[in-house]
């Protein structure tokens, strides 16, 4: 059976180094396959996030080949494998072991954005009434797995080290989820420009093309909110406007 | 005394899938303290892995369907061993808690005149699921989570729990530990809610993650609560099959919902040629009858593709079996044909269906736009658990509540499509009510020092030098998957069964040998040599009560006794540990059904 060599980044916060590890290597193997395989036959303590090996939980971020990637959904078939693959933690997070880093920072930026808050009711029932078409724009959102790929690559955070003052790329599709919501009655864009960072954002759209959910970060989820937040910023007589228009006609549903 | 840190909530929710969060946010709202751990991060439960979508009631698209039908077919469905309580509950609840989740953010799929839409599923008489494409059960944990982090909630991710104390009798707390350093954790509790999810773990094939090592039911069981219908294990008929590194994971029933048919080698489509007595009269007999269900003709009955889960993978088992099975041992599910019959079919596929799209394509290399899948049974849900009081789901002890998948009740014999995150919701929050009210009324209780102590050395034992015949974890776990796949599977036999719970024996012993390589830091070595008790356990509960049923019901097939036995239609089968700490297995009667509610199971046959 053909094999390959994995070159996995082995440590802890106080520093570490790759090691090489082969493995035998059979049809439609995923690159998490290799990893776990190594670690139940090499390497028993070898630390590895997954959940799904399906793609749709986000936990098995990592930097394959020096590429923000699930591991779970990269196909060894795709990789030269003449070459020992490398597999390393995400860059912009601080390490935990091997390929677990701290993306705890993550889970304290969702906290300070303001929480959903519908509109009264439409029916006397209490439910309301969307069309589809307003739904799937945020549907595009929200289909985040919450994997960090985006955070990971965004040269905000990974080279500037931003974390402080800048919110990254999931937390802007989280706020366009919510601004862009049917329902949503919560105004959001004071803090986007000043506790969230969105300047800091030069759309270089790296985020957008690491995205496993194909989720087009730049042009549907910042561009949107940053044109809100210039309006505002810069010219208060529009602000009443671009807001209506980026809630999408809140209001005028169905 | 062991170095642990302690912790006080005045409830304690151990899982954070959807029974967890929505426990958790009912408790923090009834103004108790409240404590949420879980294995893994938040968010990446089970329940994001969710795909079809969430039975309710809402008669949104079919205006004959109420709380009355859903009632009758999860009964028909669970074969009638479901706890009917439960059941009633269950569809009268549900409605209301998806409109809450709409209410905190949810964006579902939409009707025409933009209520929420629903979806047909297998078992299920009327289009019943609310959903977003096919990732609802995303949809859902992202709501509960985004909106129950702002309830005051304290959340301890990536810590496991790996003992329960009890004091006289009702629960104390539990003791965890850290996966990040390994440090300890105690937990002190007025109450504990489980909502530790599934089992499937304990099996080779399954879509299950490495989380799901059947935890909570061990828990229970080893602080004394009472298990039941062990033996009921649902293996979803459709999970992938090819490539190998992929075989298990699950393809939604939605596909055979929106017109995804199942064939054979020779291109037929095989279930029609077994249609179950009790369903035939609500089942098309025609391939164009059942292709006018899935398109949303009313006056259409459903295609056999869509009986309930148990039936359509033993008819999958019986064509692989009889040789007209596909190339790498499943059969064929095809939703490319539905291009004969409708000129935007890739579209629609893509629109309804896109995680498969996206995973038969990135896995597989295969377009299911253009190609049929391949697909086989895979291990998928546990519809035995917990034993819990219908209203309150409190377990045989006191204090300690249960919810989702770890309890037991709802489903009976078979649990339909999408009645699963609808029962996370409706007795998550049930759970979560009760055990705020029940903590409110009490103290913390003591906690023995030496019995913490105790199980912080247990904990520690794989780190001991080897003993003679020490091994590593994994492959115990291997083992014991691989036996429980073949020794008590889809189809069993009480000689293989035994064998298995001679198996299971040995395996104990290996088990109590496991050493460990490396240190407390992150050590997935150390966590799955932890894990094995657990599963280890609930193999044992399964395999001694799938002995004790001598009849094939539901999701439970015996060889050696292939039909139904009214008697044993009477009882549930509750495991319990027993004064000297044996397995008991006991037969409990079922009570009486309510006259009213007898009628609508009457009026909907
Ligand atoms: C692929 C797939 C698709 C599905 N699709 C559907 C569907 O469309 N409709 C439907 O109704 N159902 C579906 N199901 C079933 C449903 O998703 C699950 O039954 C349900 O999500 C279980 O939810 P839960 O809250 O009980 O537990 P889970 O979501 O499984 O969460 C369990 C939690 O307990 C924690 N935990 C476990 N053990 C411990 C421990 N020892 N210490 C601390 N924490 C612990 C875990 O970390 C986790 O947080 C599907 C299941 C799968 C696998
Ligand atoms: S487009 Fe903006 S958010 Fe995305 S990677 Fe570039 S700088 Fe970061
Ligand atoms: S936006 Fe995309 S890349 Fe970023 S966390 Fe979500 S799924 Fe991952
Ligand atoms: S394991 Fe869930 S995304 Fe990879």
């Amino acid at each position: 059976m053909p094999g390959a060599t994995f070159r996995i980044w082995r440590g802890d916060a106080a520093g570490g180094a790759f090691a090489d590890y082969s493995t035998e290597v059979t049809e439609g193997m995923v690159v998490l396959d290799a990893v776990l395989r190594i670690q139940a036959a090499q390497a028993g303590d070898l630390a590895v996030r997954w959940n799904c090996k399906a793609g749709r939980c986000g936990s098995c971020s990592a930097e394959v080949n020096g590429r923000p990637r699930l591991m779970c959904m990269t196909r060894l078939s795709e990789l030269p494998l003449e070459q020992p693959v490398t597999v390393e933690p995400m860059r912009a997070f601080p390490r935990i072991k091997d390929l677990a880093c701290d993306v705890g920072w993550n889970y304290e930026v969702k906290k300070r954005i303001r929480p959903f808050k519908p509109r009264p009711p439409d029916a006397p029932d209490g439910t309301w009434r969307m069309a589809q078409a307003d739904v799937e724009r945020v549907q595009e959102f929200r289909k985040c797995i919450e994997c960090f790929l985006c955070q990971d690559v965004c040269h905000v955070l990974r080279e500037h080290a931003k974390h402080q003052e800048f919110i990254g790329p999931r937390y802007f599709v989280q706020v366009a989820a919510l601004e862009m919501h049917p329902l949503d009655a919560e105004d959001r864009l004071a803090e986007l420009g000043q506790t969230q960072g969105i300047g800091f954002c030069n759309i270089t759209k790296c985020c957008t093309r690491v995205c496993p959910e194909n989720i087009t970060i730049t042009d549907n989820a910042i561009i949107p909110l940053k044109e809100r937040w210039i309006d505002r910023h810069y010219d208060p007589i529009r602000r009443f406007l671009g807001w209506l228009r980026l809630k999408g006609g809140a209001g005028s549903g169905p | 005394m062991a170095e642990v840190q302690t912790h006080e909530h005045d409830v304690l929710i151990i899982g954070a899938g959807g029974a967890g969060l929505r426990a958790a946010i009912a408790a923090s709202a009834a103004k108790v303290s409240v404590g949420l751990v879980c294995k893994s991060l938040l968010g990446k439960a089970h329940t994001v892995m969710a795909e079809g979508g969430i039975a309710a009631a809402l008669a949104n698209v079919d205006e004959r369907d109420s709380w009355g039908v859903h009632f009758a077919d999860t009964m028909r469905g669970g074969q009638y061993l479901n706890d009917w309580r439960m059941a009633e509950f269950h569809a009268k609840e549900a409605p209301a808690c998806v409109r809450e989740l709409e209410a905190w953010g949810a964006l579902f799929d939409r009707t025409q005149d933009g209520r929420i839409l629903q979806r047909n599923f297998g078992g299920h008489r009327y289009p019943r699921l609310a959903h977003v494409g096919d990732r609802t059960g995303l949809e859902m944990i992202r709501t509960l989570q985004d909106y129950g982090i702002h309830q005051g909630i304290d959340v301890h991710m990536e810590r496991t729990v790996i003992a329960l104390f009890t004091d006289a009798d009702r629960i104390a707390g539990a003791l965890a530990y850290d996966r990040e350093r390994g440090f300890f954790h105690l937990f002190r509790a007025k109450a504990v809610v489980l909502a530790t999810g599934g089992i499937g773990r304990a099996y080779r094939i399954t879509s299950n993650s490495w989380e799901y090592t059947g935890d909570g039911l061990a828990l229970a069981y080893e602080a004394g609560a009472e298990l039941m219908d062990m033996e009921f294990v649902q293996f979803h008929p459709t999970g992938m099959v090819w490539p190998p590194s992929v075989q298990g994971i699950l393809v939604t029933e939605g596909v055979r919902g929106e017109g995804g048919v199942l064939l054979n080698k020779n291109g037929r489509r095989f279930m029609f040629d077994d249609i179950p007595e009790n369903y035939r009269a609500q089942t098309a007999d025609n391939e164009e009858e059942g292709w006018r269900y899935t398109q949303g003709d009313r006056n259409a009955r459903r295609p056999p593709d869509l009986l309930t889960r148990d039936h359509v993978a033993r008819c999958i088992v019986r064509e692989i079996k009889e040789g007209r099975g596909s190339p790498h041992g499943g059969v064929y599910l095809d939703i490319a044909w539905i291009r004969k019959r409708i000129p935007d079919a890739e579209e629609r596929i893509k629109k309804k269906l896109p995680s498969m799209y996206h995973q038969f394509k990135q896995l597989a290399d295969i377009d299911i736009t253009r190609e049929p899948m391949e697909v086989g049974p895979t291990t998928h849900y546990m519809m035995g658990g917990i034993r819990v009081d219908p209203e309150t789901q409190m377990s045989t002890v006191p204090g300690l509540f249960a919810a989702g998948e770890c309890a037991a009740g709802l489903h009976g014999a078979n649990r339909l499509g999408g009645n699963s995150l609808s029962d996370l919701l409706v007795f998550g929050k049930r759970a979560g009510d009760f055990a705020a009210r029940f903590a409110r009324e009490r103290t913390l209780g003591p906690l023995a020092a030496d019995r913490i102590d105790a199980g912080v050395r247990r904990a520690l034992e794989p780190f001991q030098p080897a003993a003679p015949e020490a091994e590593g974890p994994y492959a115990v776990q291997e083992e014991l998957q691989a036996m429980m796949q073949d020794l008590v599977g889809i189809v069993r036999h009480e000689e293989e069964m035994r064998r298995a719970q001679e198996a299971i024996g040995k395996l104990k012993e290996r088990a109590a040998r496991v050493r460990v390589a490396g240190n407390r830091h992150f050590n997935p070595g150390w966590h799955t040599a932890l894990d094995l008790p657990s599963l280890l356990t609930v193999s044992e509960a399964i395999t001694r009560s799938a002995l004790e049923r001598q009849e094939s019901r539901g999701a439970h097939f015996r060889e050696d006794h292939p039909s139904k036995d009214p008697e044993a239609g009477r009882f549930n089968l509750i495991v319990r540990q027993d004064g000297a700490g044996s397995m008991r297995v006991e037969r409990r009667p079922i009570p009486e059904m309510r006259p009213d509610l007898k009628k609508i199971v009457e009026e909907n046959g």
